[in-house]
């Protein structure tokens, strides 16, 4: 079992939940974060004062899979969140110890999938 | 960024600037001679005519004496500049949160700032030919005709000063006429803004505007309201269509609504329209919104009978129940046949009624307001959640279903029910019409309306799609217009949340 942890562009979710629908993975946490990585951040203008925003806003996502899905989850994610750009953010993909269903106390790939 | 270029826009804008502060003109006024003192007689009737909202006695001309009420009459005065600025209060800020809550939260600003920029645009439109165009007499010496008024006789404003101009009223200062038939212009091309909200770029919604009032705007407020107006049945004796249309069914709601449409058919759906939730981001803001739009609205239609005279009050009692009843009739309906009675329903339902009573709202009795308040609460929600799925058109947020069917359904009622005891000056020309034929000269204003709203907008719409696009790009649309277009955020400090 592995945690897929993805954070991309807020614009291009819509098109990241498309594509991981295509593939069947319809199971998601998502977050609003803010951070900064290569991207250089934007202005914006008030009363002619220029304000540069680093911190930009950004989505996360996280996915529980089991292992035969972690390929075509990363490929779903990068299919809809890639334009090219600096700012497209990055996946990563840790071990995932355990996993537990509350309602039924099932443990494992079970309360996964 | 690219500086050089953005330094070329703002040299340009600097241009422009300095040509409209050059054409100033100075405005002249001519003393008229008198040859006789007024007798104590006429002087009374002077006070009674203001009383009773009717011309002067004494005039320059017959008899020749100078009149001791001579500028305008304080009430009605004093009614007309508070109606001035309800109707202003309607735009700013009523129409802008009515609109900005139905938005997504990344598009507000972009609401915000094309209402204060259709706001700007239009004043200056009005004072240098505008309100030359719609209300100078076609007749006059300075060109015209009963489609359009004169470029000249009133532009920049000339001439029109704190006297009264007695074409339209003879108790209220012609500049408080002109600054409250402004505000009627900023707030009809502000209504299509709903209908093309979250994807078209600000330069494109300026250039439509700015043209659409030359082409659209003014002619049909000149046809409708100008004292020889094509369409003016009530004030027009050799009017060729004798409609009538007591506070702008035909010229604000019709005008706006259809030429909306053609707008949002020809821009194109929101990228993933129909697929994606696209929930109204604020319904306070829209209650709010609907709130004041409520209220400037007396100033709407109670302050287009141009006095503070009993055809105002009718039309503020008129105006009152029809909002109510459809206000409540259309969230009754939602609740009876779709599923729960929501607060944009109660929002939507109120203006629906406000828009369908306005053509009628000084011509008919309190029963008939009622009746058309009913018919406002059913029309334009049959039209907002039916047709719109069938047509599949985009009109986000329900321009062209409330305003351009709820002013044609009210311009229909309108020459059902108007009411010569109601309002008499219906009986000066339009005796032989009035509860007999008159709907059918009000079918053919509105025939005539929407021919001229839709053909105008679909020319304007095209050249403006093949000179700068009218869209934002598909990434833009996804992030929001308000950083794009205006570099601020409505909510800088909250995410903006995923849905």
């Amino acid at each position: 079992m592995k945690l897929i942890t993805a954070i991309i562009q807020p614009a291009k979710f819509k098109d990241v939940k498309d594509a991981l629908a295509k593939e069947g993975i319809t199971k998601m946490t998502v977050m609003n974060v803010s951070g900064c990585g290569q991207q250089a951040g934007y202005g914006e203008t008030y009363r002619g004062q220029d304000i540069e925003i680093n911190l930009l806003k950004k989505v996360m996502l996280q996915i529980g899979v089991n292992d035969k899905f972690v390929e075509p989850t990363i490929k779903a994610i990068i299919d809809g969140a890639r334009t090219g750009n600096i700012g497209d953010g990055k996946i990563f993909v840790t071990n995932l110890e355990e996993c537990i269903r509350i309602r039924t106390s099932e443990r494992g790939g079970e309360a996964i999938g | 960024m690219n500086r050089t270029h953005y330094q070329k826009k703002k040299a340009g804008v600097w241009l422009a600037l300095a040509a409209l502060l050059l054409v100033v003109s100075p405005s002249w006024h001519g003393a008229p001679l008198y040859s006789a003192e007024a007798t104590l007689e006429q002087r009374v009737a002077d006070i009674e005519a203001y009383m009773n909202n009717s011309g002067r006695v004494t005039t320059a001309a017959n008899p020749p004496v100078e009149s001791k009420v001579a500028g305008p009459g304080p009430g009605h005065n004093a009614w007309m500049m508070t109606s001035a600025l309800l109707v202003l209060f309607m735009t700013l800020p009523g129409l802008a949160l009515f609109y900005g809550g139905l938005v997504r939260s990344k598009n507000i600003l972009s609401i915000m700032a094309q209402t204060m920029g259709i706001t700007g645009l239009v004043t200056i439109l009005w004072w240098l030919f505008g309100y030359s165009l719609a209300f100078s007499s076609g007749s006059g010496p300075e060109g015209g005709s009963s489609f359009i008024g004169s470029f000249t006789q009133f532009a920049f404003l000339k001439g029109v000063d704190s006297m009264p101009n007695t074409d339209y009223s003879a108790w209220i200062s012609q500049n408080v006429f002109s600054m409250f038939q402004l505000m009627f212009a900023i707030i009809t091309p502000a209504l299509i803004l709903g209908a093309i909200a979250e994807r078209m770029k600000f330069s494109a919604v300026m250039l439509f505007v700015g043209i659409w009032m030359v082409v659209v705007y003014f002619p049909m407020a000149h046809m409708v309201w100008g004292i020889d107006g094509f369409m003016n049945g009530v004030w027009n004796a050799k009017s060729s269509i004798k409609a009538i249309d007591f506070a702008g069914g035909t010229v604000v709601h019709m005008a706006s609504g259809w030429s909306a449409l053609v707008l949002c058919i020809i821009l194109g759906k929101r990228t993933g329209f129909g697929k994606r939730p696209m929930a109204p981001h604020s319904l306070v803001m829209t209650m709010i919104g609907t709130g004041m739009l409520w209220v400037g609205w007396y100033g709407f239609n109670a302050g287009s009978a141009l006095a503070a005279d009993g055809i105002a009050s009718t039309a503020f009692v008129n105006t009152t129940l029809a909002a109510a009843v459809a206000g409540f009739v259309w969230p009754m309906l939602e609740w009876i046949f779709i599923e729960k009675p929501t607060v944009l329903g109660f929002c939507s339902g109120i203006v629906a009624g406000l828009v369908v009573i306005t053509p009628a709202a000084g011509f008919v009795t309190t029963g008939s307001s009622v009746f058309i308040g009913i018919a406002a609460g059913i029309v334009p929600l049959f039209a907002v959640v039916k047709l719109k799925k069938w047509l599949g058109y985009d009109d986000a947020l329900d321009t062209f279903g409330i305003h351009a069917i709820g002013g044609t359904l009210g311009a229909l009622l309108t020459g059902i029910f108007a009411d010569e005891k109601v309002n008499p000056a219906l009986s000066a020309n339009l005796h032989e019409l009035v509860g007999k034929t008159l709907w059918i000269e009000q079918l053919k204003a509105i025939a005539l309306t929407i021919g001229l709203s839709a053909a105008a907008s679909i020319i304007i719409a095209y050249a403006i799609k093949r000179v700068i696009g009218l869209r934002v790009p598909e990434i833009v649309e996804e992030q929001g217009l308000d950083i794009h277009d205006h570099g601020e955020e409505g909510y800088a400090d909250f995410q903006i949340i995923i849905r």
